[in-house]
């Protein structure tokens, strides 16, 4: 008999000779450093093309223009023209092919984010016209009176 | 056959050393290369900040809908991307801080949350609303404590999240200072900012950006010095949160107070 | 919110003032058991070197019995972390692609090699036995003994040599691995202690000494509880042979109990390393409390209000003071050392308890507090991956594991 010392340091070169081929097998080849160094960079490459190529479902205004103008001229012509469509008609993603028609938001909570009252010293918010949401119309849905794209009282 | 004693400790050690090994070796090969570093860093001709101008929030909200819908995490989960705080200082020097459901609805009331305290307004020394996000820091503290190298920096700075690799340990969640990450209550992975890397990556601004009607909020990339927001932050006094933690956060304020967490 | 979307962290969390949104306690008691489990590997193995490297004769019986609880302790270590793991199957990438900047990524290697060392270690010390049963059942008859017989020869590796001085070899080797793996050990808990003290945006975790401390309490744990399951199971053999043979027969007197000369010199090393854990704790307190840096308002806060009872009562008081006078008061019986041991192996429960909950009882805001409410009833997998139910679970899997591997290795025989 040779030396049975070396058995377990056998034992357990097997097993890391199967590790290593387990894992030649199962790490995608483009893992490694990529980035400025190993602290901050390694990872696997392929990962940033899987997030650059994730669908983007908010278009923007110009996207909705280009079928909605008299829409777009409307709010663009209002003090409501810094808002983007999309904040209240909800994200494009492909409409009108799909979503084919989009949810409207006429909801009380969706003006109250800017024009429920808030009169805090040296702030913006200060300077949008406020109301009271208990007191003002309390229930009753703010576009029944106000028209998101003509705001302005003197329209009303 | 006969052993020293020497020699058997040599063995033995030579042993634990292979035993130490596993998966070491092309690791290990791969980032002592400085070369490949280097033209890794040289290549890159972007690099992605963000400006935020407290000064212009109204604490609306649309930013963190905006987000929540473009970037698929769950609209009535408490976690989010990207939030907005409110500060109220009183004349007692006390400061009162909200960011209910991270003010995805805005802040529609004077209610703080948790406390069921209303603060009087005509107690109200200053006021101001701070969106948050993630920082995208130089030395990222997320990415150093990844086990795996499932999250990294991209060479334009933006650091992101493997879903196919993440593990799940939540390592990145505590190491990070700022509190922008979390597990994705869909994919069971950590999950945070990217700012809209899928979007930038498309020459469009980020979905927050977008929603945005005040201009409070810009991403910019540092590198063009033609960039609006670029010129701001390389001409004006920017601060950034929670420098001391040498992270280089990217997230550059604008009226940014000494009340702010 | 329906089965696949829970939000992690929020079915246990209860926020007070301003905490940001994505903050919860994301750590639970999964993390609480990893470096308890982990301590209590690396004090069974620092007990059984006592005997095998410093020749602590008296201790032999308690250090066999300690080398092969810490194997059975080993895969429990491990138990926490997979039942934390967001996406249990994908573990394995700590072997795969280990990123080393990062204090976890080691795990996979520090961990494999300690488990090599213990298992090595007890091939050593058990392969004349494991040679002596294959020549035993050599003859056997039934299914079942070849079966073992089988087994031995497995376990054996093919190394059936029993000369002299192959034996001698045998006990050179066990020297030689007990030797290094103290400090592998150590280094595999004082890591679990790097996991913690590395984290710099954790206030109350990031401190320098938070490895030493890992290290002197793991030590503590470890022997505290081979020590009361070693005098637990020999108790409980000297109650079954008295019961089964009456107390009129000889054979009772040589089944006697634990020797209580063996268990006082094993509480001495303990009250060392009691000492020295408590004395680092207190200085991390003292300096924290001295600098004052930005986060000591809300530490303060947390350990002097929010978590006084759990910290200062139940670790401090009922898991060190208490038992440290219960041993040091001369006159110390196998009950009362026993009650002793189980209150010091409860302290440092709670010390981890306070590390781990603790460090996220604040929110990085500083500027509000999150409770941690156990969970208890498990409504879906991960209330009870994270809750009472699986660190029972874990807690209970070592002394099965040690039932199984005691009946091919027998470490509870007496020299």
């Amino acid at each position: 008999m040779k030396n049975h010392v070396l058995r377990p340091i056998m034992v357990a070169i097997a097993a890391v000779a199967l590790l290593l081929t387990a894992r030649s097998i199962y790490v995608p080849d483009d893992f490694g450093v990529h980035g400025k160094n190993f602290t901050f960079g390694f990872y696997r490459e392929s990962n940033v093309d899987e997030w650059k190529a994730m669908p983007a479902k908010y278009k923007g205004k110009q996207y909705c223009a280009e079928c909605h103008d008299e829409q777009y001229d409307s709010i663009t012509a209002s003090k409501h023209k810094i808002i983007q469509c999309e904040n209240c008609h909800g994200p494009a993603l492909n409409h009108p092919d799909e979503p084919e028609a989009l949810t409207i938001d006429r909801s009380r909570g969706l003006c109250l984010r800017c024009h429920a009252d808030l009169p805090y010293p040296n702030t913006l918010r200060a300077e949008l016209p406020g109301i009271d949401p208990v007191e003002h119309n309390a229930g009753s849905e703010c576009s029944e009176c106000h028209n998101p794209h003509k705001p302005s009282l003197e329209d009303m | 056959m006969t052993i020293s004693r020497r020699n058997l400790l040599k063995k033995t050690l030579v042993g634990t050393a292979v035993a130490a090994l596993p998966a070491l070796p092309l690791g290990a090969i791969k980032f002592l290369s400085p070369a490949e570093a280097k033209a890794a860093v040289s290549e890159s001709k972007t690099r992605y900040a963000f400006l935020v101008d407290t000064n212009k929030c109204v604490g609306c909200g649309f930013c963190v809908k905006a987000c929540k819908k473009e970037n698929d995490v769950p609209y009535d989960s408490p976690v989010t991307r990207t939030w907005v705080e409110r500060y109220l200082i009183t004349k007692d020097g006390k400061s009162h801080i909200d960011s209910p459901k991270g003010a995805r609805d805005g802040f529609t009331s004077q209610l703080q949350e948790n406390q069921h305290e209303t603060v009087d307004p005509k107690e109200i020394d200053k006021a101001f609303f701070v969106p948050k996000l993630c920082n995208q820091c130089e030395s990222p503290a997320c990415v150093q404590v990844c086990p795996v190298g499932a999250t990294y920096q991209t060479n334009d700075g933006v650091v992101l999240i493997d879903r196919t690799w993440c593990i799940g340990c939540g390592y990145c969640i505590m190491a990070c200072p700022y509190g922008v990450r979390y597990f994705h209550p869909k994919y069971k992975v950590a999950d945070k900012c990217t700012f809209c890397y899928h979007r930038l990556a498309k020459g469009l601004k980020t979905a927050c950006v977008d929603a945005c009607s005040f201009g409070a909020r810009q991403v910019c990339d540092l590198k063009n010095p033609e960039d609006p927001a670029t010129k701001i932050i390389l001409t004006e006094r920017v601060a950034v949160l929670k420098d001391e933690y040498g992270t280089k956060p990217h997230v550059f304020y604008l009226g940014l107070d000494r009340n702010v967490r | 919110m329906n089965e696949q979307l829970i939000t992690h962290g929020a079915d246990w969390t209860i926020k007070h003032l301003f905490v940001y949104p994505n903050e919860f306690i994301y750590w639970g008691l999964t993390i609480v058991m990893y470096p308890y489990m982990t301590g209590l590997v690396a004090g069974a193995f620092v007990l059984s070197s006592l005997y095998h490297v410093f020749g602590q004769d008296d201790l032999k019986d308690l250090a066999k019995f300690a080398l092969v609880f810490s194997l059975a302790l080993l895969p429990v270590a491990m138990m926490p972390l997979m039942l934390h793991l967001q996406q249990p199957f994908r573990g394995i990438h700590v072997m795969f692609t280990p990123h080393f900047t990062s204090a976890i990524a080691a795990f996979g290697i520090v961990f494999s090699t300690y488990a090599m060392i213990v298992l090595s270690e007890i091939w050593f010390v058990y392969r004349k036995y494991f040679v002596e049963q294959v020549h035993a059942l050599k003859d056997s008859d039934s299914r079942v003994l070849r079966m073992k017989r089988l087994v031995y020869v497995v376990l054996s590796l093919g190394a059936f040599d029993l000369s002299d001085e192959a034996i001698a070899k045998d006990k050179k080797a066990v020297t030689i691995l007990a030797a290094i793996g103290i400090p592998v050990a150590c280094f595999l808990h004082g890591y679990a202690g790097f996991i913690f003290g590395s984290v710099k945006a954790n206030a109350l975790w990031m401190s320098p000494l938070m490895p030493v401390i890992f290290i002197m309490s793991a030590i503590v744990s470890g022997i505290a509880l081979c020590m009361l399951t070693y005098i637990i199971i020999m108790e409980w053999k000297k109650f079954s042979t008295t019961l089964a043979r009456g107390r009129g027969d000889d054979s009772v007197k040589i089944i006697a109990g634990v020797e209580l000369d063996v268990i006082k010199k094993a509480t001495r090393y303990l009250i060392g390393f009691l000492i020295a854990a408590i004395t680092l704790e207190l200085l991390d307190l003292i300096f924290r409390g001295y600098t004052a840096m930005k986060s000591w308002d809300i530490l303060r806060e947390v350990m002097y209000k929010e978590d006084f009872f759990k910290i200062f009562i139940l670790q401090y008081g009922f898991g060190n003071l208490l038992p440290f006078l219960m041993l040091m008061i001369p006159g110390a019986k196998i009950k009362r050392t026993a009650i002793a041991l189980a209150l010091i192996l409860f302290g440092v429960f709670m010390m981890r308890w306070n590390v781990v909950i603790g460090g996220q009882a604040f929110s990085l805001s500083f500027a509000g507090f999150m409770d941690y409410d156990v969970p208890f009833i498990p409504h879906h997998l991960e209330l009870y991956k994270e809750g009472i139910l699986g660190a029972l679970t874990v807690a209970a899997t070592p002394f099965c594991l040690f039932y199984i591997i005691n009946k091919f290795v027998p470490s509870l025989k007496r020299s």
